[in-house]
């Protein structure tokens, strides 16, 4: 008896084991297949030139996108620059701070706000600093990608704060230390890890957003000019160059493909390894 | 007797929950005083109470007053930090932070306090650690995550965390829970060393290490101090029959 019930929890136990390897097997199939399709498509295209030349004119071959790298990394840096430390300060607040109806409402527009469509994001940007200054600027593009960033690295920061145990923030308290004091040097440090990993990842996500910045950024043949001057970006690029009927200009989309992944990646890789880093490796 | 800290009709509440009910208790100037009870009867809330803790947590109250050398801790114009700085406090569970090191756990006090003119953080640091029973176990990696200490070396760690700040009353609960018989004997030897220049309030289960280290013990039953008096008199001669039950055993 005894014998017959191990023996099916072992056949069990073996048959959910090679589901859970298929089921991430099944998983992975669309980014690999994406990964590869990419690259497959993508790499005839990059060359020295791709990064350090600007786009040719329509029909001239050659050529590069070399001010679209320079110009995503200005805007998604513009965002980061506006949308990580307000973000993360609503954050301590929510957590630590928010009690009754003010942080109820916080909470609340950064639940709706996660949940805007971004290209409603760049028609409301569009609608009021666009039409204000009367002209597309990398001001308006970062303030459109800064608006899709806040609310994910306010939720973040508020779940990671939660997460750190009660006694710790009490043990400091216990010592003398004001509240701010508490949140600074013990509870945002304890959270550091998972805080850096939230903020990276939302780096990550604005970089490869393409319809806010069809309103707000534009784009540019040239090189970057000014904060307030339209801005050339890889995504932007990507989305014109491959409703274009040239082979060519496809050719050069497929590469800011590549890149514009590639960035991303890195960025999330990074995003696990300053988290670890920052947790110092002595989480239980 | 020299009362440092009176607690004056004072109860507590979690939401409609009365954890503590109408207690009043003197805690005597350089004596240690314990207090005993079952579980669940508003030892810990009572004394974390007394460095106004409880209050941060949602939807609870307190009433009545807590005398430090005859001013009320629950005046409006007193200051928290300040307070805390002079009530110290060892938790239940140890909880030295995890992100500093060793070194840098028992100095974050004396760095929020300002550290006095004339004194050096690794003397402090070292003095602590010496007090605390720990010195010789860490010295060699002060600069290490507390992390790897043994449960009861990071009991020792938090209770040098508590000194380091000089404290005049040191609150704790129940700080041997955690510890092995051998470090519970080391805690035990430092709070009788400590007396002399601090008052120490403990919560203990551990009849006989209240009947040893006490020299006033405190009997609590539902939120109600049911007797107070000389540790001795207590325990050879309870004058209720239900503290008498408890420290016979026969309950709790
Ligand atoms: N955070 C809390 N929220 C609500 N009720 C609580 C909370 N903490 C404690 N209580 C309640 O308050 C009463 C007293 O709890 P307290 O922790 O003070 O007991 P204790 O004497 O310290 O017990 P123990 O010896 O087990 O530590 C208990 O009935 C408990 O359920
Ligand atoms: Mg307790």
């Amino acid at each position: 008896m005894r014998i017959r019930r191990n023996q099916r929890r072992r056949i069990v136990d073996r048959i959910m084991g090679v589901l859970s390897v298929l089921a991430t097997v099944v998983a992975l199939i669309p980014l690999a297949s994406i990964l590869i399709y990419v690259s497959a498509k993508g790499l005839s295209a990059i060359n020295w030139d791709f990064f350090t030349k600007l786009p040719k004119p329509v029909g001239e071959p050659g050529g590069g996108m070399a001010n679209a790298i320079v110009g995503t990394m200005i805007l998604v840096g513009l965002a980061s620059a506006m949308g990580i430390p307000l973000g993360i300060l609503a954050g301590i607040y929510l957590a630590e701070f928010g009690r009754g109806r003010l942080a109820w409402t916080v909470r609340f527009i950064c639940d709706v706000m996660t949940g805007i469509p971004s290209i409603i994001v760049g028609i409301a940007v569009y609608g009021t600093i666009v039409v204000a200054m009367k002209r597309y600027s990398a001001i308006a593009g970062g303030v459109a990608l800064a608006i899709i960033m806040l609310p994910l690295v306010t939720r973040t920061t508020e779940e990671m704060l939660k997460l750190v145990p009660n006694s710790l923030r009490e043990a400091s308290l216990a010592l003398g230390a004001p509240q701010w004091r508490t949140v600074v040097s013990v509870v945002l440090r304890s959270a550091a890890g998972g805080i850096i990993t939230g903020v990276m990842l939302a780096v990550a996500r604005i970089a490869g957003e393409t319809a806010p910045l069809l309103f707000t950024a534009l784009s540019s043949r040239y090189w970057h000019t000014g904060l307030d001057q339209r801005i050339a970006s890889l995504p932007v690029y990507i989305y014109t160059y491959a409703t274009t009927p040239y082979e060519d200009l496809h050719r050069l989309a497929w590469g800011a493909a590549l890149v514009l992944l590639a960035l991303v990646l890195v960025t999330s890789m990074a995003a696990r390894v300053a988290g670890r880093r920052a947790s110092g490796g002595n989480r239980g | 007797m020299n009362v440092k800290l009176l607690v004056e009709e004072f109860s507590a509440w979690y939401g409609k929950n009365q954890a503590v009910k109408d207690v009043t208790l003197p805690v005597p100037l350089h004596q240690v005083t314990a207090i005993i009870g079952p579980s669940g009867c508003g030892k810990s809330t009572l004394i974390r109470c007394l460095n106004r803790l409880h209050e941060l947590l949602p939807g609870t109250r307190t009433k009545g007053r807590v005398m430090l050398d005859g001013q009320d801790i629950y005046s409006d114009n007193m200051d928290l930090a300040e307070l805390r700085h002079r009530i110290g406090m060892v938790f239940q569970k140890p909880n030295p932070f995890s992100t500093m090191s060793i070194f840098n756990n028992v100095a974050a006090g004396v760095r929020v306090n300002g550290l006095r003119p004339g004194t050096k953080m690794e003397d402090i640091v070292e003095k602590s650690l010496r007090m605390a029973a720990l010195w010789d176990e860490v010295k060699d990696r002060l600069h290490e995550s507390p992390y790897n200490l043994s449960g009861g070396q990071q009991q020792r760690l938090c209770i040098a965390r508590a000194l380091a700040v000089e404290p005049e009353v040191l609150l704790m609960d129940e700080p041997c829970s955690a510890l092995d018989p051998a470090s519970t004997l080391k805690v035990e030897e430092l709070i009788a060393d400590l007396k002399s220049r601090y008052t120490i309030l403990m919560v203990t289960h551990n009849m006989q290490q209240a009947a040893r280290v006490a020299d006033y013990t405190a009997f609590f039953l539902n939120g109600q101090m049911i007797e107070y008096g000389l540790t001795t008199e207590i325990f050879t001669n309870p004058k209720d029959k239900r503290t008498e039950d408890y420290i016979s055993g026969r309950f709790g």
